[in-house]
């Protein structure tokens, strides 16, 4: 009698896919955001600016993310509290990456935070993008109000706030676990934790007593997942259907993507490429030709493109001017008026 | 005349009716209990949240990146403190992305001493919260000031800490809220809720046809004229102030008393104004001496007006103890008292240069 064949999780994945044209958009922001980050990392090196931190490793999460959120400012659009390495998102949602090397340089030009804060750090109202801090958990504490908003005014805006596995140790995400599935008064809210096994220089082992940590969300009633963040069409099929989920149920929903951290947690570990973590650039290429979706001609040439894009870009960000010094008075307090 | 609570409920009821405010949010602030102090009794938006301030403070935020306009109660003060941080990122927020976003959130906490309180629930936060750049400061020591604050507070676009003193909130003023009934017992009968055991499931406020009254951010008052010295003060130490001035009177000593009323942005110019006239100053408040908020308006006086003193600024401030003790004998030896304040400005009344 012959036993039933199981179908691994690993086939099952493979077994999805999306179409050409989405594989290749997806491909070339990943590839641009590696792109982007790694220059960022060589401006730091050149010492065009004080410090790095970013999300090289997580563009296979990232991307798919940024493609699938309601852009806009307001409660009818998606509200994002975001972590330090959210740079693929952003650029996914049509950002000019310019800004990212501004910031870097710390430029009066800086988009984000007029030459105030490290890269990554980004803010972008016109879109929702709330102020992202240095501190690992607080957009965590800060997700239920906007979700609270967005559900109060109806239509299917959600609040998405991203952290690190490290940040769930903080008590802040247990407020995020909370405030979010407290009975009748559920969150709209996507709930996500990019999960690269560190904690700055501490191992995973060394931090969390959980298996997973989207295991958490059960004993709250939150629907979880862990995903393969190093897989784009696997986060880009999950994401889509948790963020229906939230859209539609009003309800929270925890995932955990497991990642890589590709050049270490900052410029302050060195920020050199790390050899033995799985690089989803890498693995995504040698699908999409074997595939055939495309050919290594085709990606070196978008990398090159990138490439030289970006090199230009900072060329000339390397020579704009850093802010005025009597500028550390303005916006102690707002300035625009009423809102 | 209403109590501090009640003006402060009163003002809270305009601001959801009339100013935007869309939550009135902490714990136990909404019924059954209507904060602990019944300061958020009948409110329409008032609701209960976890017993968790960080989520309080984070979920203020999070309401005012939204649009919302919030007022976010931690219950005492005391337990503020393990959202430091979070008042650092709402301080910080509109500065730190060079303008993009701003924060029009209140967040009230009753401070200081004065109800036997022990050691968490006695605390002041005058030194804290005024070290947190891009916060609004205000606390009010009459229920009048309480009500024009209040309203204040809530039209404004960035974060406002608004510290009622305990020890005030049952006390009544000289002053009408406008639009308030006049009788006490009238009042208590429209806006209080039932007392337990009465079931307060059904009850409904009655509020008065209030009329608006605003006490500008970063005005302070001239409480009491005077041409010996000045006395700054607020809160819960600035009616002490005002008695022992008064009291003083009758020895030949006329003291100035101003009610700074806004810490910060802080009126200078009163005080600028007031001890270049009378070249003394005595500056009062509870919280602990060291690194007090009192010692840098020394600093400012004695840098700017140093010309103009006749004395050394002085301070008379909370012991540099790490609590303030249970017993009457400890709360008294621990927090300035009048006794205290009458020695005080009697002394500096003395120092001739």
């Amino acid at each position: 009698m012959s036993r039933p064949k199981l179908v691994s999780s690993k086939d099952a994945a493979q077994a999805q896919s999306l179409a050409p044209e989405l594989l290749i958009q997806i491909h070339d922001l990943m590839v641009k955001a590696r792109v982007l980050e790694e220059r960022l990392i060589q401006m730091y090196k050149q010492g065009h600016g004080y410090f790095w931190i970013g999300g090289p490793g997580e563009e296979a999460f990232n991307v798919p993310l940024g493609l699938l959120v309601n852009k806009g400012r307001g409660l009818d659009h998606d509200f994002h509290h975001w972590h330090y390495r959210q740079s693929g998102t952003l650029l996914a949602m049509g950002e000019d990456p310019v800004g990212a090397l501004r910031q870097m340089k710390n430029a009066a030009s800086d988009p984000y935070s007029g030459g105030r804060n490290f890269a990554g750090h980004y803010s972008k109202r016109e879109w929702n993008v709330c102020p992202v801090s240095s501190p690992i958990e607080v957009q965590y504490s800060m997700a239920p109000g906007t979700a609270m908003a967005q559900k109060r005014h109806g239509g299917d805006g959600i609040t998405i706030v991203t952290g690190g596995d490290a940040g769930t140790a903080e008590g802040d995400f247990a407020t995020c676990l909370v405030w979010s599935s407290r009975k009748g008064q559920e969150l709209p809210v996507l709930i996500v934790v990019t999960n690269n096994r560190w904690g700055i220089s501490t191992a995973y082992e060394g931090q969390h007593g959980e298996t997973q940590i989207s295991d958490r969300g059960r004993a709250f009633g939150i629907r979880c997942q862990t995903v393969d963040g190093n897989d784009p069409v696997q986060t880009y099929l999950a994401l889509q259907e948790a963020i229906t989920y939230v859209r539609k149920e009003r309800k929270p929903f925890l995932m955990e993507a497991m990642v890589s951290r590709l050049y270490g947690h900052s410029s302050a570990s060195g920020a050199n490429f790390v050899g033995d973590e799985v690089d989803c650039l890498a693995r995504f290429e040698k699908r999409l030709a074997e595939e055939s979706v495309l050919t290594r001609e085709l990606m070196d040439a978008v990398r090159k493109r990138w490439t030289d894009e970006i090199a230009e870009a900072a060329r000339k960000v390397r020579e704009e001017p850093l802010p005025d010094p009597e500028s550390i008075w303005r916006h102690v307090y707002w300035e625009g008026g009423e809102r | 005349m209403a109590n501090m609570a009640q003006a402060i409920r009163m003002a809270l009821h305009y601001a959801e009716e009339n100013l935007g405010v869309t939550d009135v949010f902490g714990e136990d602030v909404g019924p059954p209990l209507g904060g602990a102090f019944t300061v958020t009794q009948g409110l329409r938006t008032a609701w209960n949240s976890p017993l968790d301030e960080r989520g309080i403070i984070g979920c203020a935020i999070g309401l005012a990146l939204a649009g919302q306009r919030p007022v976010a109660e931690i219950q005492f003060v005391d337990y503020i403190f393990n959202a430091v941080d979070l008042l650092k990122l709402a301080g910080n927020a509109c500065w730190g992305c060079n303008g993009d976003w701003n924060l029009p959130m209140v967040v009230m906490t009753p401070v200081g001493s004065g109800i036997r309180g022990s050691i968490y629930h006695s605390h002041s936060f005058d030194a804290t919260i005024t070290h947190i750049p891009g916060w609004f400061a205000v606390m009010p020591s009459t229920p009048l000031d309480a009500y024009g604050l209040m309203l204040s507070a809530c039209k404004q676009q960035n974060p406002v800490m608004y510290m009622p003193p305990k020890a005030l909130l049952r006390t009544r003023g000289e002053e009408l809220i406008p639009g308030e009934p006049g009788d006490d017992k009238q009042l208590a009968k429209m806006i209080d809720a039932p007392p337990p055991p009465a079931d307060r499931s059904r009850w409904k406020p009655q509020w008065p046809e209030l009329i608006p009254y605003e006490v500008p951010l970063g005005k302070a008052k001239l409480v009491r004229e005077g041409t010996h010295l000045t006395v700054v003060s607020y809160g819960r130490t600035l009616p002490l102030c005002r008695k022992a001035a008064e009291q003083l009177q009758e020895e030949g000593i006329s003291a100035e008393v101003i009610d700074l009323r806004t810490l910060w942005p802080y009126d200078w110019e009163a005080i600028r104004a007031s001890v270049t006239k009378t070249g003394k100053v005595l500056f009062v408040n509870e919280d602990t001496e060291v690194t007090n908020f009192g010692e840098h308006l020394i600093r400012r006086t004695t840098a700017d007006l140093f010309y103009q003193l006749l004395a050394p600024p002085q301070l008379l401030a909370g012991k540099f103890v790490p609590g303030i003790g249970l017993a009457d004998s400890l709360e008294l030896a621990s927090v300035p008292q009048l006794p205290e304040i009458v020695a005080a400005v009697r002394a500096l009344h003395a120092l001739e240069p």
